[in-house]
């Protein structure tokens, strides 16, 4: 077990063990976001009172997923970096940040572009979409600290704090929509819960998740051997993946 | 089965075509920018060590040859 974890934590480990799976992945997210894309445009059926522009949920809610399952894979790297000053957690951490960024983009921007026939406007100062601006504020900070320090143990040390202070936005985002229920207007019909929707809609939503979960997964671990690349730059092994032209 | 019955009435969506295509445009953009993105650093980073590489080879070199003199 504590071999394993160790071997986990070795950057150069994960960049060649990640090469192999790379592939795979990258096969898997692609025909799982093609079907659900498919699905979701053309064949799911329309919504009997939002019409067509139902068919954002296929972006907005599976974007918004793994914006906060993104927070988490974050906060914990940071942590673990935090505690046992493991190199491989910190390079996720720095990782996940403007990946997690760009899907809370993603959300907000569908969710504003589905505001507008929805509700009549594109931006609402609702709780919900308050506190997922907040958690793209969040994401950025991340990225702004880990370009603010010269020292990169320090970033790491900052970014670290500052994601798992932040988690205290995660829990205000999944409830934001039960306790200011009143602030609400009433046609939120896009946060109705998974199983009273028609299982023809539902459907094509699970792939979509499913989908955007191995979408996450793969620029995580893009990103990540990027990140290995270049902080191990100057070491033998990657001078001799990059003389033999290995993946 | 497929819902519209022309190309013409899917590109519309009743009125939400706008709408609709905007935001699968705006996250397709993104995530290709997502997962282009990280491969380019690697290349990137690949082509300066290869440059690293090359000058550590020429300084061997000219060093070996002022060896010989």
């Amino acid at each position: 077990m504590w071999q394993w974890f160790h071997r986990l934590g070795s950057p150069r480990w994960f960049y060649q063990a990640s090469g192999k799976w790379l592939p795979w992945l990258a096969g898997i997210t692609f025909v799982l976001l093609l079907i659900g894309l498919m699905w979701g445009l053309g064949f799911a059926p329309r919504d009997a009172k939002q019409g067509n522009s139902f068919r954002i949920i296929y972006i907005h809610v599976p974007a918004s997923f793994l914006a906060l399952a993104g927070y988490y894979v974050m906060a914990i790297a940071g942590a673990v970096g935090l505690i046992w000053k493991m190199k491989l957690a910190d390079m996720v951490m720095k990782s996940a940040a403007p990946l997690g960024a760009a899907l809370t983009f993603v959300a907000l921007i569908t969710g504003a572009i589905w505001g507008k026939p929805t509700w009549g406007t594109y931006w609402v100062w609702d709780a919900r979409i308050t506190s997922m601006l907040v958690l793209l504020f969040l994401y950025m900070g991340v990225m702004a600290l880990q370009h603010s320090y010269t020292s990169v143990d320090a970033a790491n040390r900052a970014s670290a704090v500052l994601s798992l202070v932040g988690m205290v936005n995660i829990p205000i985002i999944y409830k934001s929509v039960d306790w200011w229920y009143t602030l609400h207007q009433p046609a939120t019909i896009k946060f109705t819960e998974a199983p009273t929707m028609h299982p023809d809609m539902f459907h094509p939503l699970l792939v979509m998740i499913a989908g955007f979960y191995c979408f996450y997964a793969l620029v995580l671990i893009l990103n990540t051997r990027s990140e290995i690349l270049h902080r191990e730059r100057r070491s033998s092994w990657v001078k001799d993946i990059v003389l033999q032209n290995q993946r | 089965m497929f819902r519209f019955d022309s190309f013409q009435h899917f590109l519309q969506m009743d009125g939400h075509g706008a709408y609709v295509w905007s935001a699968y445009l705006i996250a397709i953009l993104v995530m290709a920018w997502l997962v282009v993105s990280p491969l380019f650093r690697q290349s990137r980073v690949r082509q300066a060590v290869t440059r690293e590489l090359r000058r550590e080879t020429a300084r061997q070199h000219s060093a070996g040859e002022a060896g010989k003199e």
